[in-house]
């Protein structure tokens, strides 16, 4: 019928390639885009990235194992302490080594929090990218506090290089853990304010709901993780189904879309399993601070780095998914290659396949709840 | 699964076309057979390994034979796989992306590093440097550049310190 | 009302001044005091957005730039000459225009929506006795002069020679033209009710019954959808697709820069201004104090009503409907093209439809 009305072959429409550039204020970094489209209907979408590639992995290749954590912390930026965990656990599977309690709840504990920061500024920037301006001033604001936590700690507000084979370098100031508490108790009543702006506004709930749904079969194909496979309802979290460090020891719930909104697997799962994921991460450092042990935590760092031969993958739950560091050690202080698998690498290979058949503006809110993060992805 | 019970089963199915190493826990299949077992791995109902979390190449540092290593997880029944192909260099090895599509990028990063051919690819190009970078940066022999496009690559670093 | 032309007509006319000079005279005396007040709005409003958006986000906004004694530092109105300081900064910039763009375009586009909204001043008025031109079919006319700006919008658009300006350009053309039509519904919903397009006459029935909002229930719903559509019509946030931000740099007016984005700038909040003053006119009651919301108070209590009284109740009414535009903008995350487009063209239009019928009955039987 549509065809009868509009003869086609009088009109001719083409094809257009739109580039949304390196530059530009919503591809959260240094990403091109090339978007063929119908109008304003997408129909390929092919990412080109590169353009952050400081050739980490050679890097590795020339440097000891210690040295090598102030690299990892320049790949996510915005998880740093997530980088370090991830590597640093790795090379203590490689090396076999024991820790002391106090050293892994204090990692839990910063692991969190950068846990929380980070999902912070994912949500902050998704709310900005859909129109919303002032939550995510809100979500800054609040992430302020717990860099200024971090500063205490170890004097650095983004790039921590805090957490070491074998330990970490400094030990908790004194009033740290009641900081934290306190900072807490500040932070419980904010989830419930941004609830208040962004998650129920009608408006925001059009923008993304049933937007970008990823069925859950071809995120696991795709090797998408982390909280965008979880917004599909797979319940998938490494720190319960292959615990690592202590996290056997906490009483937390993981967070799984279920489609309230519209379908399951759409951009407002993915955006509210973050929400509550932020509530799980309070729960955990209060758990946390309250069986702190005392303790030396110089005890276990070995003097040399220096692995048998062998090769190890070490898999970490950060704040974007699934992290994998594949070291191959042959004998040497310095690895023979240091592969490092980031998750927003694979998260944003999907990002042709769901945002056929959506407008441009859609695409725009499809890489906002992806929450890819370049330096990452380009290592 | 643990690695042994996972290893036997492949050989099981497969006429031992696998082979492994002493102390390692990785399986070393060749390139003739990685279609096959890779189809098994994933179709098996015993095995279903339908995650593919990471493909790392790398360089055995003897200027000949170069390997990629994949890393398969299954979550359904939670358990973990390691395969590896090492080759010559110069070999094609066949490329799994339309069987785990998290293979595709991946596969291009191997090329795009290393030089490992991936045949059957879609879309085989450098992904993460620029279309026109000669040579594979982590191979050992690697030797940068003099000039970029007219840009002169520093030699002497030792300034920067 | 007594309108600037008619008088300086009268005053003159006695004077054996000749026609044409008379006229040129009229015209520049009253463009110069339309721009003057198109300029201090853009310098108040900006200044006025800049400070509501930044304690809605917590922070402070601008705190650093003094005016005429008044330094910068601590007190909350810190910063009161920022606004002045842009605009002369802008004023001094280096004019550029982009290799390949259409430069004739280019250069018209800022000064066709200029004159829209220079024109559309013309028929305003702000108080009982102060309007530049005093016609009998104001209404019409202010409706009709702003439509204008359209044109000099696709025409920024187009000559930028730039993809993103033109989706911008686009979507702000489809947006503006279709919400026109909610806005001369809800509009007409109150001419028929008084019976005449003369703004002051409109006014004059608002103080003999009672103020337009509170008239009928559908009159109600008519102000909503009023409000609504102007906030579509000037392209601010949750309507403000052609300029997004976060999507299209800074859509349509991404290539301008200096003097040429000042006039743009200089036109939005101007257009602002002239609907905020229309909506409290038609239905706010225009002049008339809050005493005659309901018209229930004795006629000597007209002691807040009068010329002065009257500019302070216009602009005071204009200026909350301003801030719950701003309001708006930084609460609301934006509508998709097609979510705004169902908006008007299945929500909207409808129901203005209707309440146009409706009252008409209504007018029928009460």
């Amino acid at each position: 019928m549509e065809d009868q009305l509009l003869d086609k072959s009088v009109i001719e429409t083409g094809e257009m390639i739109l580039n949304m550039g390196p530059q530009h204020p919503s591809t959260h970094g240094v990403l091109r885009l090339k978007i063929h489209t119908d109008g304003e209907i997408v129909s390929k979408i092919e990412p080109i990235i590169g353009y952050l590639h400081r050739c980490f992995e050679k890097h590795c290749e020339q440097l000891p194992y210690e040295q090598i954590v102030p690299f990892t912390d320049r790949c996510d930026y915005l998880a740093s302490m997530h980088m370090d965990h991830a590597f640093s656990i790795t090379v203590e599977k490689l090396l076999d080594i024991e820790l002391p309690e106090r050293v892994e709840y204090i990692r839990v504990i910063v692991a969190e929090l950068q846990r929380i920061a980070s999902h912070l500024i994912a949500v902050g920037a998704f709310g900005l990218d859909v129109g919303a301006i002032t939550p995510f001033t809100w979500t800054l604001r609040d992430r302020e506090r717990i860099l200024d936590l971090f500063e205490t700690l170890c004097g650095a507000r983004l790039l921590y290089n805090y957490i070491w084979p074998g330990g970490v370098s400094h030990d908790l100031p004194p009033l740290f853990v009641e900081r934290t508490l306190k900072f807490l108790d500040y932070f419980d009543p904010q989830i419930d304010e941004l609830n208040d702006l962004l998650t129920t506004n009608k408006i925001f709930i059009e923008r993304s709901a049933d937007v970008g749904v990823i069925p859950a079969d071809i995120g696991i194909n795709f090797g998408v993780s982390g909280p965008s496979l979880r917004g599909s309802g797979v319940n998938f979290d490494l720190r319960k189904n292959e615990p690592y460090s202590i996290y056997g020891k906490f009483d937390f719930d993981v967070p799984i879309g279920k489609g309230e909104m519209g379908t399951v697997g759409d951009c407002w799962d993915r955006y509210y399993v973050r929400v509550l994921e932020m509530r799980e991460s309070a729960k955990i450092i209060r758990q946390a601070c309250a069986q702190l042990p005392a303790g030396d935590v110089h005890v276990a760092m070995p003097k040399k780095i220096r692995p048998d031969i062998g090769e190890v993958y070490g898999r970490y739950e950060s704040a974007r998914g699934d992290v994998g560091f594949y070291i191959i050690s042959n004998g040497k202080n310095i690895p023979l290659r240091v592969k490092m698998r980031s998750p927003a690498f694979c998260n944003l290979s999907i990002l042709s396949e769901i945002s056929e058949g959506w407008m441009i503006s859609d695409v725009i809110a499809i890489l906002g709840s992806l929450d890819i993060v370049l330096g990452e992805i380009d290592r | 699964m643990t690695f042994s019970k996972i290893q036997k089963h492949i050989e099981s199915k497969t006429q031992s076309k696998i082979s492994i190493e002493e102390g390692k826990e990785a399986v070393f299949v060749s390139p003739n057979n990685w279609i096959e077992i890779a189809q098994i791995l994933i179709n098996d109902s015993d095995l279903e390994f339908n995650y593919l979390m990471c493909i790392s190449s790398y360089d055995k540092g003897d200027n000949k034979m170069y390997g990629v290593a994949y890393n398969f997880y299954s979550t359904n029944r939670q358990h973990y796989l390691e395969v590896r192909i090492e080759i010559e260099d110069g070999t094609p090895i066949p490329s799994i992306a339309n069987i785990w599509r998290s293979a595709d990028w991946h596969e291009r990063e191997a090329y795009d590093m290393i030089g490992i051919v991936f045949e059957g690819h879609p879309n085989l190009k450098r992904i993460l440097l620029s279309d026109d970078w000669e040579g594979y940066p982590l191979r050992k022999i690697f030797k940068e550049p003099d000039y970029y496009h007219g840009i002169p690559v520093p030699k002497d670093k030792s300034y920067w310190d | 009302m007594t309108s600037i032309v008619d008088s300086i007509q009268k005053t003159f006319w006695s004077t054996y001044v000749e026609f044409p000079f008379l006229f040129t005279g009229i015209i520049v005396i009253g463009g110069i005091v339309i721009f003057i007040v198109m300029a201090v709005n853009a310098l108040i409003a900006v200044y006025f957005e800049r400070k509501v958006s930044a304690f809605m986000q917590d922070r402070l906004g601008p705190m650093e730039v003094g005016i005429l004694g008044f330094k910068g530092g601590k007190n909350f109105w810190g910063g009161i000459g920022q606004t002045l300081a842009d605009a002369i900064k802008l004023l001094v910039k280096e004019d550029i225009l982009p290799k390949d763009a259409d430069k004739i375009l280019m250069i018209l586009s800022p000064f066709i929506i200029f004159t829209a909204a220079l024109l559309t001043f013309i028929g305003v008025p702000f108080s009982q006795n102060f309007v530049i031109s005093d016609f009998n079919i104001g209404l019409f006319y202010i409706v009709a002069m702003s439509s204008i700006g359209v044109i000099g919008i696709i025409l920024a658009g187009w000559s930028s020679n730039n993809k993103w300006s033109l989706y911008g350009s686009m979507r702000a053309a489809a947006q503006i033209i279709s919400y026109e039509i909610p806005i001369g519904l809800s509009l007409l919903l109150v001419v028929l009710v008084t019976g005449s397009l003369h703004l002051g006459d409109i006014v004059q029935w608002q103080e003999n019954h009672r103020w337009f909002i509170l008239h009928s229930p559908f009159t109600f719903m008519a102000f909503f959808i009023y409000f609504i559509s102007v906030v579509a019509e000037t392209n601010r946030t949750p309507f403000d697709i052609p300029e997004a931000e976060s999507e299209l740099v800074a859509g349509w007016m991404t290539e301008y820069s200096g003097f040429r984005w000042a006039l743009f700038f200089l036109s939005e909040y101007a257009n602002i201004l002239i609907v905020c003053i229309v909506a409290s006119i038609v239905f706010l009651g225009g002049w008339l104090s809050p005493l005659h919301l309901f018209n229930i108070f004795p006629a000597s209590w007209d002691l807040l009503d009068g010329p002065v009284m009257g500019f302070f109740w216009i602009f005071f009414k204009a200026i909350m409907l301003i801030f719950v535009m701003m309001w708006f903008r930084w609460t609301f995350p934006r509508l998709r093209v097609d979510q705004l487009m169902y908006l008007c063209w299945k929500v909207f239009i409808p129901f203005a439809l209707a309440n146009l019928f409706l009252v008409s009955l209504w007018e029928l039987i009460i």
